[in-house]
């Protein structure tokens, strides 16, 4: 396989998961800023949605004024602005147009059909109940395409490429969900968080489409210590970064085999699991949240560097 | 020329149908009322959810458009495709030997056959080719012949595409949305498939592979990316080949071999199917601010460690100015006489000639000596004062630019319009392989021209596409 081929698989991959998430991330600033009461409070939940999503220093050089309007335009809609669910959609169909010959069917005809459908909606029809019902469309034009992927993809290298470009995003969109918060999971004096940290919480869960699930697991309040468990340690969440990182892992390992031998990539991405296996939820406390997020960021920055050198990517 | 009414495919003069249109024209009549335009509605949401796109030179950048395809199929019966295949052969097997000889002991110039001066000092001659031997001297290995109707023994061969000619997908796929859409009427005709193609592409590749080559040969079909206006095709020919696609960044030359960038290193590479221009193949040889090709490519090329497919410089012998020459170059390589005519062409550079040009530019055809797609070309009888004004001062201040033809009147096939089934003209690409043998796939592109009266098929100019029937006996 062409190394050209492999980084286009993985890049389309990852960006059809950071259109899932953008939408993801939006929904919940949206949905917080609806329901603020405060002065001036729609406009920090917009804010601060933003600046998760690395988008909020881009956004104050174009816009004054974050409110509804303005946000979906820009996280939505808006080409110059990278992330972007357009920018997303498009980067991924071109990345599909340069290895058509490597997708299924089902695969390009997934992205290509969002692409048209996305391209032909006017941002401004955009309003009311259609906010709901577009951010809902997204995800599901990310399930379409994973749906093809994971029933119609030759299980071979390309399907390997594919999946960690996934699970890199992702494990990178958590880790930056997290860290956009951090400071309201600190343990605190008091027992029960006030009004507003529960707020916070749930945005952070609802980002990962957690908040239910949550309760399922834990039987148990919003809990500082528990949500950085849940988003960070636990397998069987599927927004983890403990999930992400196995099926790194397990996907590398199918790398091996194919290839016969183990590289670079291997050896940064053992980093990246020595993170989250070495440690539990204490001892990330312990070390400081916010430092070990960063350090999983910069990890998994580095692992895929390392993986674009062992495999060619160019 | 332009007189006469144009030659109808399905109907004779009385109004009776002619006969390979007979199923055809009980099937039409059996459709209800809405039928075809459903027909045509599931067409194209068809073409557009597989991606079978174009990009329009001149409009944004990045915009695809489909290329309108006609639910009508055009048919052509065994006998009349014995006739033009053997036709075709005739010509691309002379071509070829024209080629070779032009590319080394030039017989032909020094027979006085054909002006030496138009062969040398012309742009599309390829100095850097002098002497190379290419595999089993073949230069063009996949051309495509452009073919049009005048009467009902009447074919004319208006250009021989040598360089790198398009649309053959379209062919392929053409023939899928027709099954898909109407399989009745496969059921009924017996018609030619076109399916083989990309596997008798293969073959013909395999059998042009450098002679150093061991064991099975990699092949590689080599685009200029993604905002090509063609690159739909050259996706699909590499997936239906197995080949990989490969941009010039995925190559690279060292010692004297072409090596694909892979997952795992270098991969040797033994015939690229380039579909990038001659100019751009190779920045050390050719145009040096070439972004696409391969730095290094004519050198392992040259020793002979590569297979290009088509081989540079034969853009000489379907040049537009060479073309009239033709029906002699057939003459002087294989010793018969054209089996299909050329259009009676006019020389601008001849005093007499360019007089009667100027004289009737309302009637005559005007093409650029370099153009293609339709573009800088003028048909007298569909054009304004103003326009044929342009060509007048533009012929007069470089002859050598252009040739002039007669306008033909390009037959016509039932096309389904706005306002049901109405006569449009076409055109015939018929698409031929040269490897170990000369294959023609029995079929080809139809082109039509969709507006009423157009004589201009161009996809780029508004043209649309049919299905291509080749009955069996």
């Amino acid at each position: 396989m062409l190394g050209r081929t492999a980084q286009n698989l993985f890049w389309l991959s990852r960006y059809i998961e950071r259109a899932e998430n953008m939408s993801r991330m939006f929904e919940v600033g949206y949905r917080m800023s609806l329901t603020s009461r405060r002065e001036g409070g729609a406009s920090e939940h917009l804010i601060s949605m933003m600046q998760a999503a690395e988008a909020l220093e881009s956004f104050e050089l174009k816009h004054k004024q974050a409110d509804v309007q303005s946000v979906a335009n820009y996280m939505l809609f808006d080409e110059e602005n990278p992330s972007s669910v357009k920018s997303c959609l498009l980067a991924a169909r071109t990345n599909a147009r340069s290895v058509r010959t490597a997708l299924t069917t089902d695969m390009w005809e997934a992205i290509n059909a969002a692409w048209l459908e996305f391209a032909a909606i006017r941002p401004r029809d955009v309003k009311g109940s259609k906010i709901q019902e577009l951010l809902g469309w997204i995800k599901q034009v990310s399930y379409t395409y994973r749906g093809a992927l994971l029933s119609t993809f030759l299980r071979d290298e390309g399907y390997a490429f594919s999946q960690i470009g996934n699970f890199v995003e992702r494990a990178d969109n958590t880790a930056r969900i997290l860290d956009m918060k951090y400071y309201v999971l600190l343990p605190r004096a008091t027992v029960v968080g006030g009004d507003v940290d529960i707020q916070q919480w749930t945005m952070i869960l609802r980002a990962a489409s957690a908040h239910r699930s949550y309760r399922h697991v834990y039987h148990d309040r919003y809990k500082a210590w528990n949500i950085a468990d849940y988003l960070i340690l636990r397998q069987e969440m599927p927004r983890s970064l403990a999930f992400c990182v196995s099926w790194i892992n397990r996907t590398l390992d199918m790398l091996e085999d194919i290839y016969g031998e183990r590289t670079a990539g291997h050896a940064a991405a053992d980093a990246v699991t020595e993170l989250i296996d070495g440690n539990g939820v204490d001892r990330i406390f312990e070390y400081g949240l916010h430092d070990f997020l960063t350090e999983f960021i910069n990890r998994n920055n580095r692992m895929t560097d390392a993986l674009a050198e062992s495999y060619n990517f160019y | 020329m332009s007189q006469t009414p144009p030659f109808d495919e399905m109907h004779n003069a009385d109004g009776t149908i002619r006969e390979p249109y007979l199923i055809l024209e009980e099937w039409l009549k059996e459709q209800p009322p809405q039928a075809l335009s459903l027909m045509s509605a599931d067409a194209e949401s068809l073409f557009r959810r597989l991606g079978i796109t174009f990009a329009v030179y001149g409009s944004n950048e990045g915009t695809e458009k489909l290329i309108p395809f006609d639910i009508i199929p055009r048919i052509i019966s065994a006998m009349e495709w014995r006739r033009l295949s053997k036709g075709i052969e005739q010509r691309v097997r002379a071509l070829n030997a024209f080629l070779y000889d032009i590319y080394h002991r030039q017989e032909i110039l020094k027979a006085g056959r054909v002006p030496e001066k138009l062969i040398l000092n012309n742009s599309a001659f390829c100095p850097e080719m002098m002497g190379l031997d290419p595999t089993r001297g073949v230069y063009s290995h996949i051309i495509g012949v452009d073919i049009v109707r005048v009467g009902p023994d009447d074919f004319y061969v208006l250009e021989d595409n040598l360089r790198t000619p398009s649309g053959v997908s379209y062919m392929l796929e053409n023939r899928e949305a027709m099954l898909q859409l109407a399989p009745e009427l496969f059921q009924r005709f017996k018609v030619a498939p076109v399916d083989s193609y990309p596997e008798t592409l293969r073959r013909t590749m395999e059998s042009v592979a450098p002679e150093n080559t061991k064991g099975a040969p990699n092949l590689v079909v080599l685009t200029p990316g993604i905002y090509n206006s063609a690159y739909f095709e050259h996706s699909f020919l590499a997936d239906q080949m197995g080949a990989e696609l490969c941009e010039g960044q995925d190559l690279f030359v060292e010692d004297g071999m072409v090596y694909m960038r892979t997952t795992t290193g270098p991969e040797r590479v033994h015939v690229i199917y380039r579909r990038i221009d001659d100019d751009f193949l190779d920045p050390l040889t050719f145009r040096p601010d070439s972004m696409l090709g391969v730095p290094g490519l004519f050198d392992a090329y040259r020793a002979g460690n590569v297979t290009l497919v088509n081989a540079p410089g034969t853009g000489i012998a379907d040049d537009k100015a060479v073309y009239t020459y033709v029906p002699e170059i057939i003459e002087f390589y294989l010793g018969e006489k054209a089996l299909l005519k050329n259009v009676p062409t006019y020389n601008c550079t001849n005093d007499e000639e360019r007089a009667y040009v100027l004289d009737h530019l309302e009637e005559l055809v005007v093409k650029e000596v370099h153009g293609s797609g339709g573009y800088g070309m003028l048909v007298g009888p569909a054009s304004t004062k103003q326009m044929r004004e342009e060509f007048r001062k533009k012929i007069l201040a470089r002859p050598d630019n252009y040739i002039v033809q007669p306008t033909l009147a390009l037959s016509t096939c039932p096309t389904f319009v706005e306002k049901g089934i109405a006569p449009r003209h076409v055109d015939l690409r018929p698409y031929v392989l040269v490897g170990d043998d000369v294959r023609i796939t029995p079929g080809g592109l139809t082109r039509v021209a969709l507006k009423k009266g157009s004589l201009v098929v161009n996809s780029s100019q508004g043209g649309g596409t049919k299905d291509t029937w080749v009955l069996e006996d």
